[in-house]
């Protein structure tokens, strides 16, 4: 990855955290835009979580890596901590692959 | 600012070290992942210096690993640090006042846990004190455990035999479950799911995960129509 990448992703976000503090005199963000904005990260954050789970390249992943994501989600539902969940995923996707599913 | 400091209670310092350490563990994983997946480690790690939002550098290195553009892992970051606009005028108030490079590192610190904290007191001098040790704890904390994470994840051989892949869809999915609590919010994340994999096999990575945001169609439209009822 280019340093471009990592200085115009921070500069953007420092713009989008100096914006409040430095307008809010000036102006107020309407309620409907507020909303949008909070809805519009988890839509993101699943569409990723989908494409990393699913996909590889144009393709489909195969069907270790979604059966480990599985298995972290389940414990993750039932509130298990976070490095469990984590290693939980990773440990079955290797376990399967271990076993020649890819 | 000193005497401000005193104002802060045992309880408080005791969540924010837990929020801190919870970080921690999801910092070293972004930094451990980030390598594994065969970025260099002065990406995770300036990264997190100078981004220092969690969710979007997870996104930004996702979309790069899966092959994205640049430009496709800038935009996703970015729309979803734009959550961080309104938390900035929320806050604002905390960063007001004083000289202009206190506002600039101020405005660095910003994150949702910095600004969840400092919203709970209503005291000016207390949210202000709660507002810049959580900010600094973090940062601190955050950074650290990003470095630590991508020297392990440097010393990691093969990540798929491993399993490493799976592990970052499992971090996102732990990250997001408190997200979708609402109902209206699931539903457009399901639509904008839907759209980024039937798009996968045609779209050059990085930008399925864009066209997701048609999953807020539904809640444009809402937000408009409630706007005129309102007028």
């Amino acid at each position: 990855m280019p340093l471009f990448t990592v200085l115009a992703l921070a500069a953007g976000t420092f713009a989008l955290r100096l914006a409040g503090p430095a307008f809010r005199d000036r102006l107020r963000l309407p309620a409907h835009l507020q909303e949008l904005l909070s809805v519009a990260a988890p839509v993101l954050l699943v569409a990723l979580l989908a494409t990393a789970t699913l996909t590889e390249g144009h393709g489909f992943a195969g069907w270790a890596r979604p059966a480990g994501v599985l298995v972290g989600g389940v414990l993750a539902v039932r509130r298990l901590p976070f490095p469990v969940v984590v290693v939980a995923a990773a440990a079955t996707t290797a376990l399967l692959r271990l076993c020649g599913v890819a | 600012m000193s005497s401000s400091w005193r104002t802060l209670d045992r309880g408080i310092l005791h969540d924010i070290a837990l929020v801190c350490l919870a970080d921690a563990v999801v910092g070293a994983s972004f930094g451990a992942i980030a390598v594994g997946g065969g970025l260099p480690a002065w990406v995770p790690i300036t990264l997190s210096l100078l981004v220092f939002a969690g969710g979007s550098q997870f996104a930004a290195v996702g979309v790069l690993l899966a092959g994205g553009g640049p430009l496709a892992a800038v935009a996703t970051g970015l729309v979803l640090n734009t959550r961080l606009l309104p938390l900035g005028f929320a806050v604002a108030d905390v960063l007001g006042g004083g000289p202009w490079w206190k506002k600039l590192v101020g405005a660095h610190l910003l994150t949702d846990e910095s600004a969840a904290f400092a919203l709970q007191h209503q005291d000016p001098r207390r949210r202000r004190a709660v507002f810049w040790l959580c900010g600094v704890a973090l940062f601190l904390c955050w950074n650290l455990a990003v470095a630590l994470g991508a020297l392990v994840g440097s010393a990691i051989g093969d990540t798929a035999a491993l399993g490493l892949d799976a592990a970052f869809p499992a971090v996102l999915l732990a990250l997001l479950l408190p997200l979708l609590d609402r109902r209206s919010t699931r539903d457009a994340a399901l639509i904008g799911a839907a759209a980024a994999l039937l798009a996968t096999p045609f779209l050059p990575p990085g930008l399925p995960v864009l066209l997701a945001l048609v999953g807020l169609a539904p809640a444009i439209r809402r937000t408009t129509a409630t706007t005129k009822e309102a007028r």
